[in-house]
């Protein structure tokens, strides 16, 4: 059904709004942010802040456009002398409590604050000859610390915790202007999904231990990409600073993860930085690995894959869907068994205030895709299967010692990988790859959404996406992501019709075209 | 009566008049005294017919609004689909007002058939009466008296054999002068932190549990079992001239006068009256400085706008006042007005619910501003500051407690502008302000 619209004028702007739309999400629809502090598109609103106050034409004060629905007809004025007064007048009270010790807090460059008072804050203070409310640092959970100088009282944090996470420790303690956020007595902030109060929080008060002072805002670089900590798919932004990810942070996506991540899936990067990795090429000559260019190593590779016989591919099952499609092409007409590393957990952590939304069991980014290209999901059949075989590809996986003795026993073992570790002494080749922030590609979660991410850092020596290794064996041109993704739906029926450049930065759903119109997982 | 001082001839005793009489407290003795004929006279009619008779009394709400009460009952849904309540407001906590108490002390019968008559009216079957945790005293008078109503049979499964069914329960505050404001009030009862909610939704759509529901002032509530049992037209006719504003009122005085209590006037009777001569005017020696009409969240008043204010809504607004709760704080000129004006914003900072920015902060900065003048310190420009600080709180925020703290200094520095000059210009001593 569609729902009724209004037309309502923003700042001279018309635009038309599903009725029962607040002013504040109307405002964004005509190209105006209204400032806002208390207001959260993901929380309930409580209109305290009283930063989003706007004049409505014949409304006898002025309103909080987070709370106020829209009404036919209405004429709003974001900026007018009234509106922009009292934003002055609540800025100068958040001020005056306010450390303003930017130059060492992790949110300067970010801060709503900082960027409110820059647009139409006033120079100087007029609070100057009184002491400011001092209260000391607390430690308020496993990643989370609470600088209560810093703090507006915008209760987006207690708001989280008590309507989306349902597990509600925070609160506001006392009254007045001596109030700060409290934590209940005996508890942490130790919840699966409590690291977004660190997201949600305007100003720096409350600051990640594990960002403490690593980098300041201005030298990050962003990237859009996908969390490989689940099955779930949740978009997320990789920070870079001089080439290494120092930060993840959720990317909105309202078919997703709405605004937020686990703790899981934000803590789940430091491995892309990891030193150790495979740089070059290395063919085996003699007992010993040997580096070698690309060239020799693509000929010795497609000479294997040319033998023919019992193959068995074991990969990641957070490798790309573009990886897993050409490692496949590439084996093309052998006996093929196929195994994926999914990392099942024990337990699954939802987010009680959104539905659909969780730390899934399967801990691994595209095990959806690695089934839609027919993979096989028994890895210990795989694992056994490799022993006896001609050759065994193995796509950025970690094995057991135990694994790796029975895949050793394979006719030839041909090793795609990121770190030393993974590289066999038994392996014919050890080829250096890509991980998630070295290449773009695409993951398909559970839902069989099928989105991108994007390349966040420069690959280490001369490691390449495990799809261009295979495509180059095979002999194919294929020689971008988008190509190598267009040769891989074209082998999955679900992802008719798809193109990368379709997807987006929300990505689409696979499947017929019916259900990716209305965006619904079946 | 003007309790404990005898009742003045100028009064006009309706709630008050078992002030002082402890027989009137027991339900045998307010039956006696004529009590509950009211409620079965209510029990008698429809809701709306209730609703109607006190519209035509003229009834406004006593709590600081003045809202017609009537209407205020016929905004409550006429299907009852979920709960309907009734929530007494009796945390009076507004400084100057005592009226409320005095009638749970004295006529605890009188609350409790108004509030029987009140839910009636509204479809309610449970009535909160949220009383103010400092008051002890009536909170066991109106626990024994409720008691002693259940008893009576005028409340619980079938009152006076009508077949409603009415409940009370006395819901105590904890000492927040926040929960006197009706939102704010409705979170506390539910468990809750008493912030004030946003409105819309308002009370009457979704207040208690997301219920309908209604609250009322203890005065206003009183006033409805004497309007039930002489009619909306008697309760009409006690009016002076102005019939917007009907019925009597308490109000409270204290301060410098010679005889500070709860008087009962009719409305629209002169503040002068009241003050010169059932209050007895001055102490001997002393004259009039300024007079705070409604509880301490309204504009101060200069005599000369005293001259010739007229009690009731319209008549003190003319003077640039608000009536309020009728709790009237008079001042002589032994007052200090700047260490009285600050001492309103230090209570308005402590009582801040923390909210809402202009508030939480800006009680505190005004109250700061103030004990920097009394200190000596202070210059021309914090005035200025002072006032625009005000402009900044005012209207922009959930509830009133923020303009509520504008309002006195606002007023207080237009009227009385010499007082804070005697500070700046060092004329004055300074005075040691102690937290």
């Amino acid at each position: 059904m569609t729902p009724e619209l209004v037309s309502v004028t923003i700042d001279g702007m018309t635009v038309q709004v599903p009725k029962g739309t607040s002013i504040i999400e109307a405002a964004k629809q005509a190209g105006v942010l209204v400032p806002h502090y208390c207001y959260h598109p993901s929380l309930p609103s409580p209109a305290v802040c009283r930063m989003c106050l706007v004049e409505v034409e014949k409304a006898p004060k002025l309103m909080p456009a987070c709370v106020t629905t829209v009404a036919e007809g209405q004429v709003v004025h974001t900026d007018s002398e009234q509106a922009r007064k009292a934003r002055t007048g609540v800025l100068e009270f958040l001020l005056i409590n306010h450390p303003l010790d930017c130059p060492i807090c992790d949110q300067a460059g970010e801060c709503e604050l900082q960027d409110y008072v820059f647009q139409e804050g006033q120079a100087a203070t007029r609070y100057g000859e009184f002491a400011k409310r001092y209260n000391p640092v607390e430690d308020f959970g496993p990643d989370v610390l609470y600088v209560a100088n810093r703090c507006i009282l915008c209760t987006r944090c207690v708001r989280f915790m008590e309507d989306v996470a349902g597990a509600p420790v925070l609160n506001v303690s006392e009254r007045g202007d001596r109030a700060y956020i409290g934590i209940d007595q005996d508890q942490l902030l130790d919840h699966p999904w409590a690291g977004n109060v660190v997201d949600l929080c305007p100003v720096g008060s409350l600051i990640s231990k594990d960002f403490l002072h690593k980098a300041r805002a201005w030298d990050l670089d962003k990237t859009a990409s996908v969390c490989t900590g689940c099955s779930q798919g949740c978009n997320v932004m990789l920070d870079t600073r001089d080439n290494v990810v120092v930060r993840v942070r959720p990317r909105p996506n309202l078919d997703v993860n709405r605004h937020f991540i686990c703790d899981h899936g934000r803590m789940h990067y430091r491995w892309m930085n990891r030193g150790d990795r495979i740089e070059a090429p290395l063919v085996r000559e003699g007992g010993r690995h040997l580096a070698t260019d690309w060239e020799p190593a693509l000929v010795r590779l497609a000479q294997l894959a040319a033998r023919g016989g019992n193959t068995v591919i074991l990969a990641s099952g957070s490798a790309s869907f573009e990886s897993l499609a050409q490692l496949r092409a590439l084996v093309g007409k052998a006996t093929l068994t196929t195994g994926v590393q999914l990392l099942l957990a024990d337990d699954e952590q939802p987010l009680p205030g959104v539905p659909g939304l969780a730390l899934r069991h399967e801990r691994a980014a595209n095990g959806t895709g690695a089934r839609l290209l027919g993979y096989g999901e028994d890895w210990n059949a795989a694992v056994k299967a490799a022993s006896g075989a001609n050759l065994v590809l193995l796509l950025d996986v970690t094995l057991t010692d135990a694994e790796a003795a029975l895949v050793s026993g394979a006719g030839a073992v041909v090793v795609l990988g990121t770190t030393l570790a993974q590289a066999l002494p038994a392996a014919e080749l050890v080829l250096p790859v890509t991980n998630v922030a070295e290449e773009s590609g695409t993951f398909i979660n559970r839902d069989q959404r099928v989105q991108r991410y994007r390349q966040a850092r420069t690959a280490p020596g001369m490691a390449r996406p495990a799809w261009w290794i295979a495509a180059g064996a095979a002999g194919t041109d294929i020689g971008t992501a988008a190509e190598a993704f267009a040769a891989g739906a074209a082998m999955v029926p679900a992802l008719a019709g798809l193109t990368y450049a379709d997807l987006g930065l929300n990505g689409r759903l696979a499947g017929p075209p019916s259900r990716r119109a209305d965006g619904v997982p079946a | 009566m003007g309790y404990p001082h005898p009742s003045h001839a100028g009064e006009h005793p309706v709630l008050s008049k078992h002030f002082g009489d402890a027989g009137a407290r027991t339900f045998d003795g307010w039956v006696k005294r004529g009590g509950y004929e009211g409620l079965k006279k209510a029990l008698g009619m429809t809701r709306d017919q209730v609703v109607e008779e006190v519209k035509a009394s003229g009834l406004r709400g006593r709590g600081g609004a003045g809202f017609p009460t009537g209407m205020k009952w016929s905004f409550m849904p006429k299907e009852v689909v979920k709960p309907h309540y009734l929530v007494c407001n009796a945390d009076e906590s507004e400084p100057g007002t005592f009226k409320d108490r005095e009638i749970i002390r004295w006529t605890p019968h009188q609350l409790i058939e108004g509030c029987a008559i009140g839910a009636h009216a509204i479809g309610a079957e449970r009535i909160y009466i949220y009383i103010r945790g400092e008051f002890t005293h009536e909170h066991r008078i109106l626990l024994a008296a409720v008691d002693e109503a259940y008893k009576g049979g005028a409340l619980g499964a079938n009152v006076f054999g009508s077949g409603r069914r009415i409940d009370v329960v006395v819901h105590r505050g904890a000492g927040a002068y926040i929960c006197g404001e009706e939102t704010a009030m409705m979170n506390s009862i539910e468990g809750k932190r008493g912030n004030p909610r946003i409105k819309p939704p308002f009370p009457a759509v979704a207040g208690l549990w997301a219920c309908p529901t209604t609250i009322n002032n203890v005065e206003t509530l009183a006033a409805a079992g004497h309007i039930l049992r002489q009619g909306g037209a008697w309760y009409k006719g006690l009016c002076r001239g102005n019939p917007k504003s009907t019925g009597t009122k308490l109000f409270s005085v204290c301060g410098h006068v010679q005889r500070p209590g709860n008087y009962e006037v009719v409305m629209g009777t002169s503040m002068k009256e009241l003050i010169y001569d059932m209050c007895g005017g001055m102490r001997p020696g002393r004259t009039l400085k300024a007079v705070i009409p409604g509880g301490s969240s309204v504009p101060i008043m200069t005599p000369a706008e005293v001259e010739d204010c007229l009690l009731d809504y319209e008549g003190v607004v003319a003077k640039g006042s608000m009536l309020g709760s009728g709790g009237m704080i008079v001042m002589d000129d032994s007052t200090d007005l700047v260490y009285q004006v600050m001492r309103l914003a230090r209570f308005y900072a402590h009582e801040s619910c923390a909210q809402c920015t202009q508030c939480r902060e800006g009680t505190a900065w005004t109250t700061r501003i103030l004990e920097k003048i009394l200190a000596g310190k202070g210059r021309r420009e914090d005035l200025d500051l002072l006032l625009d600080l005000a402009d900044n709180m005012t209207g922009k925020t959930i509830c009133v407690l923020s303009d509520s703290c504008a309002a006195p200094v606002v007023s207080a520095i237009r009227k009385f502008p010499a007082e804070f000059d005697a500070y700046i210009s060092r004329e004055k001593q300074p005075v040691m302000v102690t937290a």
